[in-house]
């Protein structure tokens, strides 16, 4: 039987954190971000967790001191969102061009301005280029296991890149859910020996990190961590099994709903998602064929998996928590339009921006969202390439 | 330098594994001005080797003794903080034209 707690989603990021026995965390505190290291700041106080706290003056130091810390062997943590994560963005090029294993948690949060502390996705979509694994939860047992499989990969020998964990502020951060945790010894047993990374810092072996590299090498550099990616392709759907086989919950790079003979496929991010699938549900009773794809990994992107999935649709509506601003449409969207130009029977592919700021996507909003898929299927014309669902004119 | 390695063939992420590296690489050429010594106004007292910031001026001893001081030009960037730093003024900064 396993242990269940009741958790939100920041606390159940602590928790993860706490049974990966991670050696170093920094913390800087942002809504809706701060539980998670204020509940880990607890667990170390509490001796549940040995661990080096390092409370630093800013997210550009947080970043700073895990990058160098996991260049050590250590296994490292930190969180942040929107205005922090704006402020980390130097060190996030920086942490995937030393290869450094990090592990972060994103509580997504808007961007300023206007000043605002709930969830959309414009803070980890602007970090999308930056070399780091992006994984996306849905719900709170979501977090918790994303943590877990976060450091499988990110610390895979062959991947060796940094992974961003995202929980939609809030609606996730803050919701209490029930969670099944994994026994301490189990999770252990699933995560990379250390050290996390193959050329600790140390004195025996002096090696120069993070050294300079101009027209004659940079671009050598860039290229190792795109392969690097690609492998990542290979090793998350292997890292996601073996999770699926230790916890019996079922991971994959998505989780599709009723996609085998939809006419109309939904895919999203984040806790959307679950709301999407409700209300394809209630539409499939009535005989309405539509399925929704929630996607758990957004970089690197599944195309192998996402084309095998969506290809049998008519119609594919991308939901984008963010604004591209001047783009075609939204991140999710381009990258799927992309992902079929080569395809010969092509499905129409349609963006909904939604949600920004935290603005709530009622079931009747999601409801109208099948609906506009459905009426694009019938007349197989899609009236604008991007749709704003939910806001005022 | 020698022979440019691909992608598949260097260490990942920078990593140099070999330290000391940049003694290799040739900063003499940075220079437009070229400190040389006048060793007759030298007294041999190093200060010029404390202060440099590259580690440029070379003490040749001679049991335990320093017998003359001299500059390692395929390193020194020509910054002048031994000619100024010099008590006795026996190093000058002499324009290099090529």
């Amino acid at each position: 039987m396993p242990k269940i707690m009741g958790l939100t989603g920041d606390e159940a990021v602590a928790h993860a954190v706490k049974q990966c026995d991670v050696d170093v965390i920094a913390a800087y505190p942002i809504t809706p971000q701060t539980i998670i290291v204020e509940t880990l700041g607890d667990f170390i106080a509490n001796g549940e967790l040995d661990a080096e706290m390092v409370h630093v003056e800013s997210e550009h130091s947080a970043l700073s001191v895990v990058t160098a810390a996991a260049l050590t062997g250590a296994r490292v943590f930190t969180a942040t969102c929107s205005q922090g994560l704006a402020l980390m963005f130097e060190i996030l090029y920086i942490a995937s061009g030393v290869r450094a294993p990090v592990v972060m948690a994103i509580a997504n949060r808007a961007l300023s301005a206007p000043i605002n502390i709930h969830a959309d996705h414009s803070d980890s979509m602007a970090a999308r280029d930056s070399g780091w694994i992006q994984l996306y939860a849905e719900n709170v047992q979501e977090v918790y296991d994303l943590i877990f499989m976060a450091y499988k990969i990110a610390e895979n020998k062959e991947v060796l890149l940094p992974t961003m964990v995202c929980l939609d502020g809030f609606t996730l951060t803050h919701t209490l859910e029930r969670v099944e945790l994994l026994d301490d010894d189990t999770a252990l047993k699933y995560l990379p020996e250390k050290p996390t990374y193959p050329y600790p810092i140390s004195l025996e072996e002096p090696a120069t990190y993070g050294s300079l590299a101009l027209q004659n090498y940079y671009f050598e550099f860039k290229v190792q961590q795109e392969f690097a990616m690609n492998r990542a392709k290979e090793v998350i759907p292997k890292a996601m099994e073996e999770f699926t086989k230790m916890s019996g919950r079922e991971y994959y790079v998505y989780n599709a709903y009723a996609t085998d003979d939809a006419d109309v496929i939904v895919i999203s991010l984040g806790s959307t998602s679950g709301t999407m699938r409700s209300v394809a549900k209630e539409l499939r009773k009535k005989g309405v064929k539509v399925g929704t794809v929630a996607l758990r990994v957004y970089r690197p992107f599944p195309a192998k998996e996402l084309k095998e999935v969506l290809s049998g649709a008519k119609v594919i509506v991308a939901m984008d928590r963010t604004l591209s601003f001047g783009a075609l449409g939204g991140p999710l969207f381009e990258d799927l339009r992309s992902l079929f130009y080569d395809e010969d029977r092509r499905p129409l592919i349609a963006d909904v921006v939604y949600g920004l700021g935290g603005r709530d996507l009622t079931p009747s909003d999601a409801k109208a969202v099948f609906e506009y898929g459905l009426e694009i299927a019938k007349t197989g014309h899609i009236p604008e390439l991007v749709k704003f669902v939910g806001v005022r004119e | 330098m020698s022979k440019l390695l691909g992608w598949k063939e260097i260490p990942i992420g920078t990593l140099i594994l070999k330290p000391g590296s940049t003694e290799e690489i040739k900063t003499g050429d940075w220079r437009t001005f070229k400190p040389v010594i006048d060793h007759n106004k030298c007294t041999k007292c190093t200060l010029c080797y404390y202060y440099c910031p590259d580690g440029s001026i070379i003490l040749k001893t001679e049991g335990g003794k320093v017998v003359k001081v001299d500059i390692d030009y395929y390193h020194c960037k020509g910054c002048g903080i031994c000619a100024k730093i010099c008590p006795v003024k026996a190093i000058s900064m002499v324009e290099e034209v090529r």
